[in-house]
């Protein structure tokens, strides 16, 4: 089972003491989206991944996460950087170009 | 009463942290706060102190892991110096903002270049924006007794921020003087164990210094700057609890002396201010109204008390309210390259928003470790009783100063 934290719906605080006081609050409470410069989007092909992890292990912002003996990625916060596409010995992941 | 003890301000200020028993102490050795590092490490090697002396290889790492170790809510303690504070600079605002109570004994030293190992203010005085208190102590007892005080204010839950302690380098840091150390036990009744909610806690993981975007990173600077003007309260709170258990007592965010019906009032921050009290006392006797108000913060800045300060002398001398102050000098051991001393600056500024209207004069001088003689204090007080045109004045030059 996948720990890893993902984006939540946040509330704006309302008021100034509805804030933290201090830089401290729970772990992997994720509230701001962090993909916004991506061009490019990695896309896997389940066909093809055999599940090595290599993506997962190389991907320099921790968004590939294990999912049923294969992985997923987190587009909220990939960069579109394309290691895991480069790292790949099976050429499971393409790089796309982003729609917007 | 404890035990009293002829030791260096260094000395008296690692008695002070031996009695606050800080979890954690990691800090790098520099002139002239060295003897500082070196006697808390026989504490800890003679087991007086049970904390965990970390060996660093700077003081960026010195100040990193007191910054670590306060996260999780160990009582941290780091001390440096001139370079060395410059070379925790990036560490202080992080400290600050983060709202962990650590606190630093600074030994107030020049910075380089020219290279100088003596005292002036000029290193701290450089991080008045860092988001630290900053307090100035006059003598060795004052060193030891607001080491403790010092963990009071910043561990409050309302201030939660670090504090630096500064030390005139050498004049307080390597003079000798009778210091009272107070017995253990009273100073566990002053100060309370740190009580955080953050803990390394696996069911529980946080984030110990998050990211926050433009649309909410405001908001986390108005609540330090909140806390930190709640802090001339929790002072006097910390004075009067101090003054409960020890019978001392420091005062708050500045000290008169003889300014309730002043008319020349030289404004000091630290040691100079004994020398400036007993150069008063002499203008007394020659019935100059003269006095000295000591700023013991400068963040943050006494601005109310500055003003009452002088509204006092006005009240209590002359029937007719603004008759009765009729200069303030700001003496100082820094300067701001193209402007003036940052002191003098700050104070103007809390003259003006006070609505204290009187000539004010900035003198400078003491830097690289520059005697401040007394004859230099008398200076002061004639060129604001001479009303003189200058008001920024260099005092205590070698030669003449002909360079245009």
């Amino acid at each position: 089972m996948s720990i890893k934290p993902t984006l939540r719906e946040y509330k704006k605080p309302e008021k100034l003491s509805d804030y933290p006081e201090a830089t401290c609050f729970e772990a992997g409470h994720l509230v701001t989206k962090n993909a916004g410069w991506r061009n490019v989007r990695p896309v896997i092909n389940d066909e093809k991944c055999v599940g090595c992890y290599q993506c997962y292990m190389y991907c320099p912002d921790g968004v590939i996460f294990k999912k049923n003996d294969k992985v997923d990625i987190d587009y909220d916060f990939c960069k579109g950087c394309g290691i895991c596409a480069k790292t790949c010995k099976l050429k499971a992941i393409t790089m796309t170009e982003e729609e917007r | 009463m404890g035990k009293v003890k002829f030791i260096s301000g260094d000395d008296a200020f690692a008695e002070g942290i031996r009695l606050a028993r800080p979890q954690v102490v990691s800090a790098y050795p520099i002139t002239p706060q060295t003897i500082v590092v070196e006697r808390l490490s026989d504490m800890v090697e003679d087991q007086s102190l049970k904390s965990e002396f970390i060996h660093v290889e700077s003081e960026h790492s010195a100040l990193s892991c007191a910054i670590g170790a306060s996260s999780v809510g160990a009582r941290a303690f780091t001390a440096t110096s001139s370079q060395g504070l410059l070379y925790m600079a990036e560490g202080l605002p992080y400290a600050a903002g983060g709202r962990f109570p650590i606190v630093m004994m600074n030994a107030n030293r020049a910075t380089a270049l020219p290279w100088n190992i003596y005292g002036d203010q000029r290193d701290s005085v450089s991080q008045l924006d860092c988001g630290w208190i900053q307090v100035y102590v006059e003598d060795a007892q004052e060193s030891l007794d607001m080491a403790l005080m010092s963990y009071y204010i910043a561990e409050h839950p309302s201030v939660r921020v670090p504090v630096m302690v500064n030390l005139d380098g050498f004049v307080l840091t390597h003079t000798y003087e009778a210091v009272d150390i107070p017995e253990a036990k009273l100073a566990d009744e002053f100060l309370p164990p740190y009580v955080s909610d953050n803990k390394m806690d696996l069911e529980n993981p946080k984030n110990m210094a998050f990211s926050v975007g433009p649309a909410d990173n405001q908001e986390f600077h108005l609540l330090h700057h909140k806390a930190m003007l709640r802090v001339a309260d929790v002072v006097n709170e910390a004075d009067t609890r101090f003054q409960s258990i020890f019978g001392r007592s420091h005062g708050g965010m500045v000290e008169g002396y003889r300014t309730e019906d002043a008319e020349y009032v030289l404004i000091t921050v630290g040691s100079i201010t004994g020398l400036a009290r007993e150069v008063v006392d002499e203008l007394r006797s020659q019935g100059v109204r003269a006095g000295v108000l000591k700023l013991r913060f400068l963040r943050p800045f006494p601005s109310q008390q500055i003003a009452e300060a002088l509204v006092n002398s006005i009240e209590q001398g002359s029937a007719e309210v603004g008759s009765v102050v009729q200069a303030v000098g700001t003496l100082e051991k820094d300067i701001s390259f193209g402007y003036e001393g940052t002191i003098y600056t700050n104070v103007n500024s809390a003259l003006i928003k006070e609505d204290v209207h009187v000539p004010s004069y900035n003198f400078i001088g003491g830097l690289g470790g520059r005697d401040i003689s007394k004859e230099d204090i008398r200076k002061c007080f004639s060129h604001m009783i001479g009303k003189e045109k200058d008001k920024i004045v260099w005092i205590g030059l070698g030669v003449e100063d002909d360079v245009r």
